[in-house]
């Protein structure tokens, strides 16, 4: 078992209940396996897409073309399933803060920033209207922060619609406080409450008992190992 | 009546100050044919509208541009745009930045002649911090909802890129994703299309279903065969995306890369 295969399983139990939505994961390695884990074990009834504008009527591996072609979502159709709610997104972020405000605009102030991002794309209409996640690969002070230099994706302070967890390359975390700010919902195993602390740096709610993120069932691991990424991209992405 | 045109002409239409609507999505089948008629003319201080890729990259290394309007600018499997970061962080353009689904509410709205059309995404995001222009309009039925106001995304001119077009202006997509360029066709005062090939009108239905064409003659102004014309960004199934060719674009300082051509 790798920490890769942990972030992967924890992204997936992202979608655990969604049913007959889309799992749409942002692009890269993690994202897109956690969907189609989660399609092929507990959540069955979940559509996946190929990364362009294809639905899947199998679940390919990672790089892979389907074989099977259940429908057709072009970019104008994602927009309107955006505003639909039938999707379930996880994201990525380059900043976030205790209220999971997010933020891939630019680093710094908006009017001339000190780094342009990718600009806001979806983030704004993806979080006021689906349930979203995100995936942050590098737990870290830098993108844990204060306060984001650019609301792009809305927080439980500022109408997100339904975020459901934060999976880091250390730890899950949520939003299940009074207030909704974020608390520390898992460590993932090898990694101690300490290490997540001082690698976020905004104040976290911690439970006076940390559950141990879970670790992928035998069938889990096989199928990310033959069927899913055989060729392992998701250790790539993962900061060990 | 034919409106075949070569890209010089094309590009002697555009004047500096106007709003130039730029099809395609990211680095996927962008009219760089035309863009680089552009980069050749003397036009300056143009505002781009556009699902940003390397055609905003380019005019704005080439300080043709004055404001862009865009919800991302990206070369896809490079996600950040080299000459967009330039031109932001060195405060050399104006932005307007939308949500995705702003930017096609925009665009649909331009081209039903609508002043604006409502929609959720936007609000509560610094989307309507750093475009204080932007207003809210409360439905008038029971609910009451709040919601945002996305104005037209009129322009006076569109570029598009398509597979092919006949002689007369009717412009077909044959791969997988439509991207927008019907919206910016129909939300333009006049739309200039390019093309891999131009068949005769006859020959549209043999090489495409009746749904793939996307763009009829009547809201084109001129049409160009430019094979080729969206490298080195994708144009599926005729090419996919010159991805070496993207990376040199990445790697090699501007002036020298437009001087290699």
């Amino acid at each position: 078992m790798s920490r890769a295969d942990v972030c992967v399983v924890a992204c997936a139990e992202a979608f655990r209940g969604d049913g007959e939505i889309l799992a749409a994961g942002i692009g890269g390695a993690v994202t897109v396996l956690a969907a189609r884990l989660a399609r092929l074990t507990f959540e069955p009834d979940l559509l996946t897409h190929d990364g362009v504008c294809l639905l899947t009527g199998d679940v390919p591996a990672l790089g892979e073309r389907p074989e099977v072609v259940e429908g057709w979502l072009p970019f104008r159709d994602h927009l309107w399933l955006v505003l639909n709610g039938r999707r379930h997104v996880m994201l990525g972020a380059s900043q976030i803060d205790r209220f999971g405000n997010s933020n891939i605009s630019c680093i710094g102030d908006w009017a001339r920033p000190k780094a342009q991002l990718l600009g806001v794309r979806g983030a704004p209409g993806n979080t006021r209207c689906d349930p979203t996640s995100y995936w942050i690969p590098r737990h870290s002070p830098k993108v844990f922060v204060p306060r984001v230099d650019l609301i792009s994706g809305l927080g439980t302070d500022r109408g997100a619609h339904d975020l459901r967890r934060v999976v880091t390359n250390l730890a899950v975390l949520d939003f299940r406080t009074p207030d909704g700010s974020m608390r520390l919902a898992s460590v993932h195993p090898g990694v101690s409450v300490a290490e997540v602390v001082a690698a976020t740096g905004f104040e976290l709610t911690i439970p006076e008992d940390v559950p141990e993120t879970r670790e992928p069932t035998a069938e889990e691991s096989r199928l990310l190992k033959e069927v899913l990424d055989p060729h392992e991209s998701r250790e790539r992405e993962v900061a060990a | 009546m034919s409106k075949v045109m070569s890209v010089e002409e094309v590009a002697a239409e555009v004047e500096s100050g106007m709003t130039v609507g730029i099809g395609g999505w990211g680095s996927r089948r962008k009219p760089m044919a035309l863009v680089a008629g552009l980069l050749r003319s003397n036009v300056r201080d143009l505002t781009l509208v556009s699902y940003g890729g390397p055609d905003v990259g380019m005019l704005c290394a080439a300080g043709k541009v004055r404001r862009v309007v865009a919800p991302f600018v990206t070369l896809d499997s490079i996600p950040l745009e080299p000459h967009f970061r330039r031109a932001r962080q060195g405060g050399a353009i104006e932005f307007t930045e939308y949500d995705e689904g702003m930017f096609m509410f925009g665009l649909l709205a331009a081209a039903h002649r609508l002043p604006f059309l409502p929609t959720r995404a936007g609000l509560g995001s610094d989307v309507m911090r750093v475009n204080p222009g932007l207003r809210t309009v409360r439905s008038p039925y029971e609910d009451g909802e709040e919601l945002v106001a996305v104005p037209a995304l009129t322009m006076d001119v569109a570029l598009v890129h398509l597979n092919r077009a006949d002689r007369r202006g009717n412009a077909q997509y044959l791969g997988p994703d439509p991207y927008f360029d019907d919206l910016y066709a129909k939300a333009a005062a006049r739309c200039f299309v390019s093309c891999e090939r131009l068949v005769d009108t006859a020959d549209l239905l043999k090489e495409g279903p009746v749904q793939s064409l996307l763009i009829s003659r009547s809201m084109v102004t001129g049409v160009v065969e430019a094979p080729g014309g969206a490298g080195f960004t994708a144009c599926e199934p005729d090419y996919g995306r010159d991805e070496q060719e993207q990376r040199r674009y990445v790697d090699t300082p501007w002036e020298e890369f437009r001087e290699q051509g």
